[in-house]
């Protein structure tokens, strides 16, 4: 058994756990943030991918022990209150998910994509980047648009927020 | 149609749970006491069961208990059955081989399920598994359902000799033969239709809780039709009575088939919960999906196409073998035979068609319904057959096609189905015009200036969906009937909540079915809500699969609103003192036609709850139920066209781009209907390129991880071009079609004719990954 400490989505949190438990397990069973899925046994499916130390990692490839210490960010934490993340938002608005069951994985790929090209993306960025995340019921299709989209809008915030700084 | 109402591309009110994380999974239950279920499985395609030690693992820290097939049988626990009857052509019933949910004497496939190991975490349970000592006696197995019927090949069931299940037929095989013999010419082909694994996102899972006090037991599963679950799981398994057995499917993460069917996990859990004392949790691993979940397809089919002289298909002559792996599933029967053979004419005017089926044990995953199920595999008979025509008698494959559509409706074809309705010419015209089919030999010149290699090809589908008529069904061998039920429970305050049989996992129902009662009475969505999955909600009902919850749910809904609004108007004609043929209910409120006389919607609804000045005689309360069965199956069909670019020196085929032009009859919601279609696209296009299951000899799955079985990804696939064109389904209150496979079905034969276009080839093999198109070039030059 380890002794695991972490701050998620602002809180601080501890725990004990076995030593082999993955984070996605840790998250999942001991703290009750279900929104982070298991899809697959190989980290091929990204449905769990949470942010951790403000990078998207696939928390089935961490041991919680190894994540002690760090900042994670998931599902439940990205919108701001009641304010849904503008990823969110794009996903709902494009109709970018069916089941629901890989889209808090996309979401989190997503918006650290996004954070990576503040140049902004196109089309092919977007599919080559959504490498490690499978969905099965929308063909991505949807979820490209949304990408794009809320990429998009960020950058106009961005721009509309420099400009009021300036 | 109003921005919430019938049409309008309503954004899903599902969305919030799921985009937050606040979706809830069978995996998210948590039950007080809860333990976890680690199932021992068959590393044997065909093996006896010599011994079983289960010491060590009972030692084990943690372990609650290991429990083993003889006293699941001790306990009275019935086997797994499939529910639709098969004749075959000798009239013999089909030969159905004993599936126990637990292996008592002999496995039959890699991943059959042995032993359940329940302990305090999934770690233990693991652990503990790994403990369980069997002693097997290894067995010659057959995985390829060609080989399995050789004489000789080892014997899977004692009840199905040389395996087969059964020998069946559909058509007029005289007809058939003699129209074959006096042809102008005749187009053979050997098709292979490939084995899939359906691969929801969301894994498999059970929760059983028994509880002791009631004697009740409740099952949280990852379930397309949780009623159905409780029907079988009480009448033939002997799990519980149906009072005492309650079944909640709750967000089920993507089905396609695949969650239909009552699997051993479900049925374990329930029963090991009784015999450990605690609730009892199943999820699967993804490889332990890959190996115990449903397959999909696995054809190999002869087909011989008939035409006179004017390039008119005068018979078809298919004959399939069907493996069905090494149980028959819930539905595997009706698959390859009515689901498949019926839509043999597809969208052509064919008068004589033969199919002969064969279906066949192996020692493989038992193979069912996926995306489609049946008339994917008859569109690419039809549709692969149809473009080696066209090449063969030299005219474009659109002309064939265009030359032997079905034109008038209703149409008889002679294989069981009547087409209601349809107009194929206005999705091959529109779908050539999207794809810009007059400008591909330009594209394609231009390709091979680069040394690539262009092809086009299209595919014009058809499918039966809105399963289907009860009469209908059970004439042919189905054990249940096929309708919907809908309950409109309108509160006192004038909300309202739908109880639907169907079950949404990812279709959207929550959002398209709240749209008919917004359009109905003229309330906001918002004050609508969907309840759905859960068998103490719900009184009944079929789930949801066969693209059925739109033309059989949704006209149910719509049954069920006819009884509540005809109740409402009178309630509101006695209060208005107004004649009922003059009442009037929109934008939210009860009017009387031509008068400013009117009544907001809840005050009707709460006048129908005090009671206090209702008509003589009537009943307090406005709650209606319905049950709707269908009198016909629904025909959506469409034309699909797929360009591809072939790089020779890598055999990595690219599409350029993928249209699908498809006729839904009336749409609810423009949005959810398309993304269904790109789903299905993305599925299809898998299929042909990427997916494949593969066993070895014996009978080890070889694909059994998202390392080795190739997913569509992202940039696998281009973004769609679709489109719709309307012939309403005049069969249904709503005039809807079903749109839930099209996307599946139509696909594969387009883009397997582009690439055959693209190499000049005959045909190649499914998925056509790198090396198999590397191959097909060397192999031509």
């Amino acid at each position: 058994m380890s002794d695991v400490s972490l701050t998620v989505n602002g809180k601080r949190v501890s725990g004990s756990t076995e030593d082999r438990t993955l984070l996605v397990h840790f998250l999942r069973e001991h703290l009750g943030l279900t929104g982070t899925h298991v899809g697959c046994d190989t980290s091929q499916c990204g449905a769990c991918v949470v942010h951790v130390d403000g990078r998207a990692v696939k928390s089935c490839t961490m041991l919680a022990v190894q994540a002690s210490g760090s900042s994670i960010v998931t599902i439940e934490g990205l919108a701001d209150g009641a304010e849904l993340h503008p990823v969110q938002a794009a996903f709902k608005e494009h109709h970018g998910l069916q089941c629901g069951f890989c889209t808090p994985g996309m979401i989190m790929a997503a918006t650290d994509m996004i954070a990576r090209h503040p140049q902004g993306l196109d089309e092919a960025i977007v599919r080559a980047e959504l490498d490690g995340n499978i969905c099965r019921c929308t063909g991505y299709h949807n979820i490209v648009k949304a990408i794009l989209a809320a990429s998009a809008a960020m950058s106009k915030g961005a721009k509309g927020k420099a400009k009021q700084a300036a | 149609m109003g921005i919430e109402g019938v049409g309008a591309r309503v954004a899903r009110k599902e969305d919030k749970r799921f985009i937050t994380g606040g979706g809830r999974y069978v995996d998210d239950m948590v039950v007080p006491g809860m333990k976890h279920a680690v199932f021992v499985r068959s590393p044997h395609a065909h093996a006896q069961i010599k011994k079983i030690d289960v010491k060590k693992a009972q030692a084990m820290p943690g372990v609650v208990g290991v429990l083993t097939g003889k006293e699941l049988k001790a306990d009275g626990i019935g086997n797994l059955i499939c529910g639709w009857m098969i004749h075959s052509k000798d009239g013999t019933p089909m030969k159905m081989g004993a599936w126990s949910p637990l292996a008592v004497d002999k496995v039959r496939y890699v991943g059959d399920a042995v032993v359940v190991v329940v302990a305090e975490t999934k770690g233990q349970a693991r652990d503990a598994a790994e403990a369980v000592e069997i002693t097997y006696k290894e067995l010659k197995a057959v995985v390829d359902a060609t080989k399995a019927i050789q004489p000789g090949a080892p014997q899977i069931h004692a009840e199905a000799e040389n395996n087969l299940i059964f020998d069946w037929e559909l058509g007029d095989a005289k007809a058939t033969d003699a129209a074959i013999k006096s042809a102008a010419h005749v187009t053979r082909m050997k098709i292979v239709n490939n084995r899939l694994v359906p691969n929801a996102m969301e894994p498999r899972a059970a929760l059983g809780h028994y509880d002791k006090a009631e004697d009740h037991y409740t099952c949280w599963t990852t379930s397309q039709n949780p009623h159905v679950a409780r029907l079988v799981m009480s009448a033939f398994y002997n799990v519980a009575p149906e009072n005492k057995l309650r079944v909640i499917a709750p967000d089920v993460g993507g089905g396609f088939g695949s969650k239909i069917y009552i699997y051993p996990e479900e049925i374990v859990c329930l029963w090991a919960s009784k015999k450990t004392g605690v609730p009892v949790k199943w999820v699967a691993d993804r490889t332990e999906s890959f190996l115990s979940d449903a397959h999909g397809r696995d054809h190999v089919s002869t087909v011989e196409m008939a035409f006179d002289k004017d390039n008119r298909i005068t018979a078809l002559k298919v004959d399939t073998i069907a493996n069905l792996g090494a149980y028959m599933s819930l539905f595997s029967s009706c698959v390859p035979t009515y689901l498949y053979a019926t839509l043999l004419s597809g969208q052509y005017n064919i008068p004589a068609i033969h199919a002969n089926v064969r279906a066949v044990y192996t020692n493989t995953a038992p193979v069912d319904a996926y995306r489609g199920a049946g008339r994917p595999e008859a569109t690419y008979v039809l549709e692969r057959t149809m473009e080696t025509a066209a090449r063969e008698l030299g005219v474009s494959p659109a002309e064939l096609r265009r030359r032997n559509f079905i034109t008038s409706f209703p149409h008889q074809t002679p294989v069981i189905m009547n087409y209601d309705a349809g107009d194929y010419n206005a999705s091959l015209d529109a779908a050539m015009k999207a794809a810009d089919y007059a400008g591909f030999t330009k594209r394609r010149a231009d390709a091979a200036n680069r040394g690539k290699l262009r092809g086009i090809g299209m595919s014009c589908y058809i499918e039966a969906c809105g399963l289907a008529p009860s009469s209908a069904v059970g004439s042919l061998g189905a054990g249940v009937g096929l309708w919907e039920s809908a309950e409109v429970r309108v509160n006192a305050a004038g909300t309202i909540e739908v109880l639907t049989g169907s079950h949404s996992h990812g279709q959207g129902h929550e959002t398209t079915f709240a749209q008919l009662v917004t359009q109905r009475f003229g309330v906001p969505i918002d004050s609508v809500s969907i309840v759905h999955g859960d068998t103490d909600k719900v009184q009944m009902g079929m789930g949801t699969y066969g693209s059925r919850s739109g033309a059989v749910g949704m006209s149910a809904i719509v049954k069920a609103l006819d009884k509540v609004e005809a109740k409402a108007k009178k309630i509101a004609a006695h209060l208005l003192e107004a004649d009922e043929g003059d009442i009037v209910i929109e934008n939210g409120e009860v009017k009387v036609a031509g008068t400013d006389k009117s009544l907001p919607w809840f005050q009707v609804a709460l006048a129908s709850y005090t009671a206090h000045n209702l008509p003589a005689g009537m009943e307090p309360g406005l709650k209606e139920t319905a049950f709707y069965d269908p009198s016909n199956f629904t025909f959506p069909a469409g034309c699909y066209i797929c360009e591809v670019e072939i790089d020779p020196e890598t055999g990595m085929t690219e599409i350029i781009q993928f249209v699908a032009a498809d006729d839904f009859g009336n749409i609810i919601n423009p949005m959810i209907v398309e993304g269904q279609v790109h789903g299905g696209i993305a599925q299809g296009v898998g299929q042909a390129l990427l997916e494949g299951a593969h066993y070895d000899a014996s009978g080890q799955l070889l694909t059994a991880s998202y390392m080795d079985y190739t997913m569509p990804r992202a940039a696998d696939l281009p973004s769609f071009k679709v489109s719709t064109s309307n012939t309403p389904c005049p069969g249904n209150p709503l005039g809807v079609k079903g749109c839930g496979e099209a996307g599946a079905i139509g696909s594969p034969p387009a883009v397997i004719n582009a690439i055959t276009d693209a190499l000049g080839v005959v045909d190649i093999a499914m998925p056509a990954s790198p090396a198999t198109v590397w191959s097909a070039i060397r192999a031509k030059h």
